[in-house]
């Protein structure tokens, strides 16, 4: 049997809580947030390079987005992927679920004979959790989603994925090709191979494709391919809370408590 | 721009909810819709119908109109007995060409997430996510969601311009059910709907299932942190005792001391209980998330500069193995001297 090719799917976000809105603009304001790859992927790459640890074959990114991503993702040559695709053209910009999951779809044509594609559970910026299935119909292929665990039979091309479910678990099988979508935290991402580390710099792993590099149709990217749109924007309001302090002996409190509660419940 | 299957001209003012089927009855997201799509088509002038697939679930289908549907599309067929997002992604799309609906509405749960994120693309239209607000401007016949972005900390509108039918999903738990007050009856269309055995490209192979767990539905819940060291099962004593349940953050549930069914926040549930008791939780973004929406806050935490404090309503500095197994003891007493001799 020929070896898999896993191809993993990865996000550049801003880190959640430095994100405000500039109410001049009515834009997102990220000028203050650091930015990092989307925590969620991580597990994701973990899981492809664990599969490919006891099968070989080979393990690519692909990502979608502005070319300050790539400097983030060249951490993943380091953990022992081959090769980075950015999809990366400002055509590509503004782009929904919608829009997002078909350019990735013509990416991953593109790249070829990919045989499993892994997500993350979802972003956080966006966190719509949408691009996997999605990205899964467009190609076509079976999905499985929230996965904690993949067992590979190359020999018959089939995937056991397995997932929790509420009140249990159960384990899913699909054949090859398929789009699986891996649960948060559920393994430990490796740190950088030190034997690999220089792999990090190296110029000629990674691969840059704008809009007329891959076989996409203009109006379904970006901006222009997207149905939903964008028209308002605010920082949550967080409640006022009141913040009264139960004081004194362990004994004053718990009786504090306990007539609180008999009150509130 | 790439067109939906059908447009706004062609919609029906219909809203569509899909019904998720829990036992013998509708789980609560599913009531939870039907009343905000009961409230939202009245309002406008629009009707109200349930999507329901499965097999052997006919009788739910009377609970649809107890919350509000004026009729129920039932696809009743063995084939449909498991979820598998192939054949529900098959029939849910030849119903909708039919019939058209201008929203379609699912749960942001595991299955619905799954059929929606697929549903969308095959039918070329716009997908919101985990909507934690919906209107409907009449004069447009527009749907404008209200999402929530960066663990929460942003609030987004979304509306859909021309694509139909307009696609969304709500977690459990944002909207309250709300039962018709007077007996209601509606219509139920049984459509044939062929499902070749080939198009079901997943198969369950094991599945151990025990009782669920859904801390959406609690109105009181102790939730614990790292600094309960494990002991959930003082905190189950004392969620008993107020007739509630008992969640947890992460970092417990990724030492496997409590299930991950039970962890409260962004990757975890959203819930809006009328009380939560936070025990030994320092209060991270991720986590708070979980439970900003709830009517009280209470929070036990032995450092008095735990973040925690600010998203409190009553804040308490020390130990929760000291003060928890007294205010259970202290309720304990406070119960039998309460009971009628
Ligand atoms: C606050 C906010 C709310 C939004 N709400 C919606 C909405 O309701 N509907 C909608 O259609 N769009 C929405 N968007 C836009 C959406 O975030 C973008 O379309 C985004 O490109 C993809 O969605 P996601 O970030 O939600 O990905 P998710 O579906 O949450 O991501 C899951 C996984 O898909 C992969 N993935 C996602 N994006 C990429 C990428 N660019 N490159 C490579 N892999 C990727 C990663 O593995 C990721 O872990 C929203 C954006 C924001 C900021
Ligand atoms: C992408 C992503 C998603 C995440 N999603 C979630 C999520 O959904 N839910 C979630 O919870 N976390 C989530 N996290 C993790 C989150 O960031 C925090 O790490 C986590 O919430 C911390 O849990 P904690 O408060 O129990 O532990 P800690 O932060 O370690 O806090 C323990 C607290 O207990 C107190 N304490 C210790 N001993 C005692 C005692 N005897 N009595 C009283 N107080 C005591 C300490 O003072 C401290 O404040 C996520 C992280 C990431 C990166």
């Amino acid at each position: 049997m020929p070896d898999i090719r896993i191809v993993v799917c990865m996000k550049v976000t801003p880190k959640p809580e430095e994100v405000g809105v500039d109410y001049s603009t009515n834009l997102l304001d990220r000028a203050n947030a650091r930015s990092e790859i989307n925590p969620p992927d991580m597990n994701a790459l973990e899981l492809a390079l664990s599969l490919k640890d006891i099968h070989g074959g080979r393990v690519d990114i692909l990502s979608m987005g502005p070319p300050f991503f790539e400097p983030f993702l060249r951490v993943g040559l380091a953990m022992g992927a081959e090769r980075i695709f950015l999809l990366s053209d400002p055509a590509f910009g503004g782009a929904d679920t919608l829009a997002t999951t078909y350019t990735l779809a013509r990416g991953i044509d593109h790249i070829g004979g990919v045989d499993l594609v892994l997500c993350g559970e979802e972003s956080s910026d966006g966190a719509t959790g949408q691009v996997p299935p999605g990205l899964a119909e467009w190609l076509s292929w079976n999905q499985i989603t929230l996965v904690d665990r993949i067992v590979l039979d190359k020999d018959k091309h089939l995937i056991n994925g397995r997932r929790e479910v509420p009140g249990g678990v159960e384990v899913l099988q699909t054949s090859l090709p398929a789009v699986v979508s891996v649960k948060t935290a559920s393994n430990e991402p490796r740190f950088m191979n030190y034997r690999i580390k220089e792999r990090v710099f190296s110029e000629d792993l990674v691969t840059i494709w704008g809009e007329s590099d891959i076989e996409v149709e203009k109006t379904m990217i970006g901006l222009t391919g997207s149905p939903t749109m964008v028209s308002g924007l605010a920082q949550a309001p967080s409640r006022e809370r009141r913040q009264e302090y139960l004081t004194g002996t362990v004994e004053q409190i718990t009786q504090g408590l306990v007539a609180l509660l008999n009150e509130l419940v | 721009m790439v067109a939906s299957l059908y447009s706004k001209e062609s919609e029906k003012k219909d809203i569509c909810i899909f019904l998720e089927h829990r036992g013998a009855g509708l789980a609560p997201v599913s009531l939870e819709l039907l009343s905000k799509g009961r409230e939202l088509a009245s309002h406008a002038g629009w009707t109200l119908t349930g999507l329901l697939l499965g097999y052997q679930v006919a009788g739910a289908a009377s609970e649809a109109f107890d919350y509000g549907a004026d009729r129920v599309i039932l696809i009743d067929n063995p084939k449909l007995e498991l979820f598998t997002v192939d054949a529900y992604t098959h029939v849910a799309y030849q119903i909708i060409d039919v019939y058209r609906p201008g929203i379609f509405l699912l749960g942001a749960t595991m299955d619905g997430r799954d059929l929606a994120g697929r549903l969308a693309v095959r039918l070329r239209t716009g997908l919101n996510a985990d909507c934690t607000g919906l209107q409907l401007d009449v004069e447009e016949g527009r749907l404008v969601c209200e999402v929530s972005g960066f663990g929460g900390g942003i609030l987004a509108l979304i509306e859909m311009e021309k694509h139909r039918p307009q696609m969304a999903t709500v977690r459990p738990g944002v909207f309250l059910p709300s039962k018709m007050s007077a007996v209601k009856s509606g219509q139920l269309i049984r459509p044939e709907i062929e499902i070749p055995d080939e198009i079901i490209r997943t198969r369950v192979v094991e599945r151990v299932i025990g009782e669920g767990v859904d801390l959406t539905q609690a109105p009181v819940l102790v939730a614990g942190g790292r600094g309960v060291e494990g002991n959930f099962e003082m905190l189950n004593d004392l969620a008993q005792l107020l007739d509630g349940d008992y969640g947890a953050t992460r970092p417990p549930v990724d030492d496997g001391f409590v299930e991950r069914e039970r962890q409260i926040g962004q990757t975890g549930v959203v819930c809006r209980p009328n009380l939560v008791i936070v025990c030994g939780i320092s209060g991270a973004f991720h986590f708070v998330v979980g439970i900003q929406e709830a009517e009280t806050i209470i929070a036990i935490n032995s450092d008095r500069d735990a973040p925690i404090f600010e998203y409190a309503d009553y804040c308490i500095v020390g130990d929760v193995h000291e003060i928890i197994p007294l205010l259970i003891k202290a309720l304990r007493e406070d119960r039998v001297a309460e009971r009628p001799a």
